[in-house]
């Protein structure tokens, strides 16, 4: 299906571009993981939650949570993206005293809600988070972004148990799936199939994906954000980790994809040229 | 056996029993009554508890403020996360739970999620140290050593109910997280005898002695100051200086008594011997070059047993009889 929305497209490419160059700048880092999800956080940051790009603390913003600290590389691709972190930070990533740590930390990056990495956290804060928002009348979202990895931890689905006994209808959970861990494929680890039925039985609405396919993308967001019942959402997306540049996507399935110094701009120029010159960005150096 | 003059044996009173001794004053739910006073004029104060309102007297505040409590079941990791989130949205969480499970299951949560972004959340646990003869599973006998290594959070052990009702308002007057250590129930009142108010931060010295210097925290100071007036008998002086606040430690006010010379310095804390008050004394007295005698009544590094609280203070060296004795022992 041809996708509709340009814009987003553009959006997605853009994110992915900014943690290709990201990754170069360290020479390393989960860019697999960011490639993976950066159709999602396009669709989060360009089509589906309000925010202020200038105010990042604004009241009225909705909130996006990253429990995976370790995919801060993605999450800062969208904030460049989104205008909350101004381009000219990305030459810091990772180095002394940026703010763009490798692992996203709250006290250090304006827009990063959370200070994860410590997996399985994120889901109780949203939890308080949206209880905080309804007991002050507040209409916003809380998006709890988590990878599969997070659904071993027991803490998610004590969080889980209580967004649905509170009936959060302000919460949405945005799953990963690109079944890699650190120790090998997430089935393998600790099975958590069938997914969607264990997120219906907690007593959520529950969606599944493919978290590559912009339409499909917004299609889930629409639908979680407009669900009329009383109860916490969760889409469930199946992503492919290096999505975008395809010598990425085929490369041997690893938590960490390993990536040779002149690779970056090999990928870099691949993702170019699979994108449209009309989209590409003004003024960006290539 | 002969039974006809075997001690009589005492049995494990109820978990939630009070710890105060028969006969003794005490104030029912200090930490509950003060807390729905102060949440009258502050609407950012809400109640959260991981199933144990009820035995942490956190259910005085549900009742006052129904829409304002927040019951997170019996899932202590999710308290701490939750609460974090409240804290984020401008809340002032007090969360209630047992010392054992804040310590020892939910620590990683009150360390990355409220500790490292200094939220103002005001964690109150009960069944500090030996305060509970169930053994092991309940007895938070190292509490104090797991939370003294969290950056930024604020630790207090208080005495007894009055220091207990103006350690709330402290509390929630601090902008940051903080850890109490609970009394629940009938309280012990014991500083309202004394020139004596809660300051966070501050130790303060409740009555001077020529021989003996104890520095206390928690239900010790009340033992301290029973001690005082056994050994008095004895012509033994004993100052008795209160540290409510472990972390940060009033090392100023610690140094400068320890320094009058020739006292014995005792550490008394319901509290393993490993990473409490006592080690944190001795540390700010080594630094400053202050080298006095030096003992601790503390609880041993080891796995307690279940039983009588009196017979366990008693075994374990932290009941006034055995503190006293310890100490005339020391002086020897």
């Amino acid at each position: 299906m041809e996708h509709t929305n340009t814009a987003l497209q553009g959006a997605a490419y853009r994110i992915r571009r900014y943690a290709l160059r990201m990754g170069e700048v360290q020479g390393q880092g989960y860019v697999g993981q960011a490639l993976g999800m950066a159709d999602i956080l396009a669709v989060a940051y360009r089509h589906a939650m309000q925010y202020r790009p200038d105010q990042p603390e604004w009241e009225g913003r909705d909130r996006f949570l990253l429990s995976h600290g370790h995919y801060a590389i993605a999450l800062y691709a969208a904030l460049f993206e989104a205008g909350i972190l101004p381009e000219e930070e990305l030459e810091t990533y990772g180095s002394d005293d940026s703010r763009l740590p490798m692992s996203g930390m709250a006290t250090y990056t304006p827009g990063m809600e959370m200070s994860g990495g410590s997996l399985g956290q994120g889901l109780t804060i949203a939890v308080g988070m949206a209880l905080g928002l309804r007991q002050k009348a507040n209409p916003a979202f809380v998006y709890n972004s988590m990878s599969d990895g997070e659904l071993d931890e027991g803490a998610t689905w004590e969080a889980a148990m209580s967004a649905a006994h509170y009936r959060l209808g302000n919460l949405i959970t945005l799953v990963d799936i690109n079944n890699q861990q650190a120790d090998g494929p997430s089935g393998k680890i600790l099975g958590f199939e069938p997914l969607a039925d264990k997120w219906t039985a907690f007593g959520w609405f529950v969606q599944r994906a493919n978290g590559n396919d912009l339409d499909a993308v917004v299609a889930a967001f629409d639908a979680a954000r407009a669900h009329p019942l009383p109860q916490p959402r969760v889409i469930l997306f199946d992503t492919l980790m290096g999505s975008g540049v395809p010598f990425l996507e085929q490369r041997d399935k690893n938590h960490f994809i390993r990536v040779e110094a002149d690779e970056w701009q090999q990928a870099i120029a691949l993702l170019d040229s699979q994108h449209a010159p009309a989209t590409h960005p003004a003024g960006e150096k290539p | 056996m002969n039974t006809a003059t075997a001690k009589p044996r005492l049995t494990t009173s109820a978990m939630i029993a009070s710890i105060a001794s028969e006969g003794q004053r005490t104030r029912s739910a200090p930490f509950g009554t003060a807390l729905v006073e102060l949440a009258r004029d502050r609407p950012d104060i809400v109640g959260m508890s991981a199933d144990l309102a009820k035995y942490t007297d956190l259910h005085l505040f549900a009742q006052a403020y129904p829409e304002r409590f927040f019951q997170m079941g019996m899932a202590e990791q999710l308290l701490m996360g939750a609460a974090g989130g409240m804290a984020k949205e401008g809340f002032t969480p007090f969360i209630t739970t047992y010392a054992v499970f804040a310590s020892r299951r939910a620590y990683d949560f009150i360390h990355q999620v409220i500790a490292e972004e200094n939220l103002n959340v005001k964690i109150a646990c009960a069944l500090p140290g030996l305060t509970t003869g169930y053994g092991p599973s309940h007895q938070a006998t190292e509490d104090i050593a797991i939370f003294r290594g969290v950056p930024g959070l604020t630790i207090v052990d208080p005495c007894d109910a009055l220091d207990t009702e103006q350690a709330v308002a402290a509390m929630a007057a601090h902008q940051g997280p903080v850890y109490m250590r609970l009394l629940r129930g009938k309280v012990p009142l014991v500083l309202d005898e004394y020139d004596y108010s809660f300051e966070l931060g501050k130790a303060k010295l409740l009555r001077d002695g020529r021989e003996v210097l104890v520095i206390s925290s928690g239900i010790m100071t009340m033992r301290a100051l029973e001690v005082a007036e056994v050994l008095r008998a004895d012509k033994i002086g004993v100052a008795v200086l209160h540290t409510p606040t472990i972390k940060p430690l009033d090392e100023e006010t610690i140094v400068r008594e320890a320094r009058r010379s020739g006292r014995l310095v005792v550490v008394a804390e319901n509290h393993s011997v490993v990473g409490g008050l006592g080690e944190a004394v001795a540390g700010a007295l080594l630094r400053a070059g202050v080298a006095p005698p030096f003992r601790q009544v503390a609880l041993p590094d080891a796995f307690l047993d279940a039983g009588a609280l009196p017979t366990l203070h008693d075994r374990y060296g932290i009941s006034t009889e055995a503190m006293a004795a310890s100490i005339k022992s020391w002086l020897r």
